[in-house]
């Protein structure tokens, strides 16, 4: 069981957090992370919906990776993905139906997302199920991360909310004339705060930076 | 003049690497560099070089501004003791404007500047000037009752994101100073636009007199709501609520004048935009749709709003728009044509300028490469044809 864990295996999970993160440096996923960052919550649901298929079709894919003709695979990768994205939709919908609405056509859309297509091709057509499912859940922890932060942002300063909680809608604040910015609320600004996150990133890791 | 020349050369070698001050060494740089034309030349290649540099240039326009700037800060003053009706001299109505104004223009400057100053240190660059212009137009194109912090934050996100991180003055793709107008408008409207941004409530300094809920339409909301104002003079001499700037077409006359006579701003641009509104302005009075800002006369509007202002101080930015001269004509057509397309059709928005020229300034690139390489192939027929 030693090798469960193994450095490789532990780069493979923490590389997509950090410095091979799906949204900040291979600019994946993007659609998505503008449409759902409004507010904190969905933000969290469509991180962990997101996680939790790409680690299950990493693992099927993996798992059926050597008896899938080549020339089908993309067809039987999409089979796997659009059975996963169905499961997770439904349970959505019974268990959690209020973030489900919010969510609207984007859960569904999980399918068209970059990264999952990206990790079955480049991981796990190539791996093992315990690396792939890995993987899996750290590009899928990365990608939940990179939209964690930017729904804070948009929630904290064009809702003054955060979870739908009150921290800056107080009549004090209203007193000094404080408004929340409409702007936050609109697709736009979840690219500006995506593109400050790169900023920062690249400032920070020299080696991410172009010549 | 002399003495203060030879003022600045005692000081200078406290700003230089390893001086008392280093840390203001672009600040110092900056100065120097505005008082006195630095006689710096490269040295290498052949260059020919204009007499005016950049800040030279950046003046000119500052100074053009100066007519509708007056202007404006006496027209805040009018429209408060209109709409609060209660009498003023001149004197007091001027002077009331100039203490709702002069706090704009100082948020601007500092905000602005600040920035540039540091990204200058930081990068160990000169101090680029194009921040002269924008920090003056910021103000005049905000209604008076936009608040300062609004103003700072908006000022300090354009002047990073629509201008630092392109690479600074002259590698902006869009107007520093609409890009402030436009992050106000979308993130804060409701101090952007509707009836009660346009007057100013409070009394300053004992001038005027404190009411609240002061309201005043812009003839270009009125239109949008009710029926078409009709034409006056106070539209072309400017005694109408709008942004602080915007109002008087004789002021912006005056500054078009300074621009054209200088040669700082191009006429090809500035006549195109007219022309383009004018023609935009005809086809909905003809075949528009039944609204009453469809049926607005075309000279009418081409005074209201900001479409002279756009027109002649935003439309001509050398940096942002197009710099071929037959792609200056497309360019300022599609701005003015844009810009009262926006204004009738669009439910939401009573003025389009801005927009129209920030959409224009993504096209400019793509207007010159069509612009020159219909030159390169005209060209290359012709020899082939000569052959």
């Amino acid at each position: 069981m030693g090798s469960l864990f193994s450095a490789k295996n532990r780069e493979v999970f923490s590389t997509p957090l950090g410095l091979n993160n799906p949204v900040t440096v291979q600019v994946l996923g993007i659609c998505s992370a503008l449409a759902v960052t409004s507010k904190l919550e969905p933000a969290i649901v469509m991180g962990l919906s997101v996680t939790i298929i790409t680690a299950f079709s990493n693992v099927v894919i993996s798992l059926l990776r050597k008896t899938v003709p080549n020339r089908i695979r993309i067809i039987v990768q999409l089979v796997v993905v659009a059975a996963l994205v169905t499961i997770v939709s439904e349970l959505l919908k019974a268990f959690a139906y209020d973030v489900s609405v919010q969510l609207s056509v984007y859960v569904g859309l999980i399918i068209t997302n970059c990264i999952l297509m990206g990790r079955l091709e480049a991981f796990a057509m190539a791996n093992g199920p315990w690396e792939s499912c890995l993987d899996g859940i750290g590009n899928g922890l990365g990608y939940a991360k990179i939209l964690v932060i930017v729904a804070f942002f948009r929630e904290l300063l064009g809702s003054g909310t955060l979870l739908g909680f009150n921290i800056l809608n107080y009549d004090f604040m209203k007193e000094i004339g404080y408004v929340n910015n409409g702007l936050m609320l609109m697709p736009p600004m979840a690219l500006i705060i995506c593109a400050c996150l790169i900023w920062y990133q690249r400032a920070k890791h020299k080696e991410l930076q172009e010549k | 003049m002399k003495a203060l020349r030879n003022y600045i050369d005692k000081i200078k070698p406290n700003f230089e690497e390893g001086g008392k001050y280093q840390a203001f060494r672009s600040v110092f740089d900056g100065f120097e560099t505005f008082l006195f034309v630095p006689n710096t030349t490269s040295k290498t290649g052949t260059h020919i070089h204009d007499a005016i540099d950049s800040k030279r240039i950046m003046s000119l326009v500052v100074i053009a501004l100066i007519p509708a700037l007056l202007f404006g800060m006496y027209n805040v003053g009018y429209q408060h003791y209109l709409a609060a009706g209660v009498e003023g001299s001149f004197i007091e109505k001027f002077v009331y404007g100039f203490l709702a104004v002069l706090p704009k223009i100082v948020v601007s400057y500092v905000v602005g500047l600040g920035i540039e100053f540091v990204v200058a240190q930081w990068k160990k660059e000169e101090i680029q000037e194009g921040f002269l212009v924008s920090g003056m137009l910021i103000p005049m194109i905000v209604p008076v009752d936009c608040p300062l912090w609004m103003l700072a934050v908006a000022t300090a996100f354009s002047v990073i994101f629509a201008k630092e991180v392109f690479g600074g003055t002259g590698m902006n793709i869009f107007n520093p100073a609409l890009i402030t107008r436009a992050f106000l408008f979308f993130a804060y409207p409701t101090k952007m636009s509707g009836d009660a941004v346009w007057v100013s409530g409070d009394s300053i300094c004992g001038l005027g007199k404190t009411v609240d809920g002061l309201t005043a339409a812009t003839p270009l909301g009125i239109a949008k709501v009710a029926e078409c104002p009709d034409f006056s003079l106070d539209m072309v001499t400017g005694f109408i609520p709008g942004s602080i700037g915007e109002t008087s077409v004789i002021a912006i006359a005056i500054g078009a004048v300074i621009l054209l006579w200088s040669g700082v701003a191009s006429w090809k641009t500035m006549l195109s935009v007219f022309v383009g509104g004018a023609f935009m302005g005809w086809v909905f009075n003809t075949i528009g749709p039944d609204t009453a800002i469809a049926h607005m006369p075309w000279y009418q509007h081409l005074c209201l709003g900001g479409f002279c202002f756009g027109a002649v101080f935003m439309a001509t930015d050398p940096v942002t728009s197009s710099r071929t001269e037959n792609g200056k004509f497309v360019y300022g057509f599609l701005i003015g044509a844009m810009a009262i397309i926006i204004r009738v059709l669009n439910p939401g928005y009573p003025e389009g300028m801005m927009l129209a020229i920030l959409l224009m300034n993504i096209f400019a690139p793509l207007i010159d490469y069509v612009v020159v390489q219909g030159n390169i192939s005209r060209r290359a027929k012709r020899a082939m044809s000569n052959k």
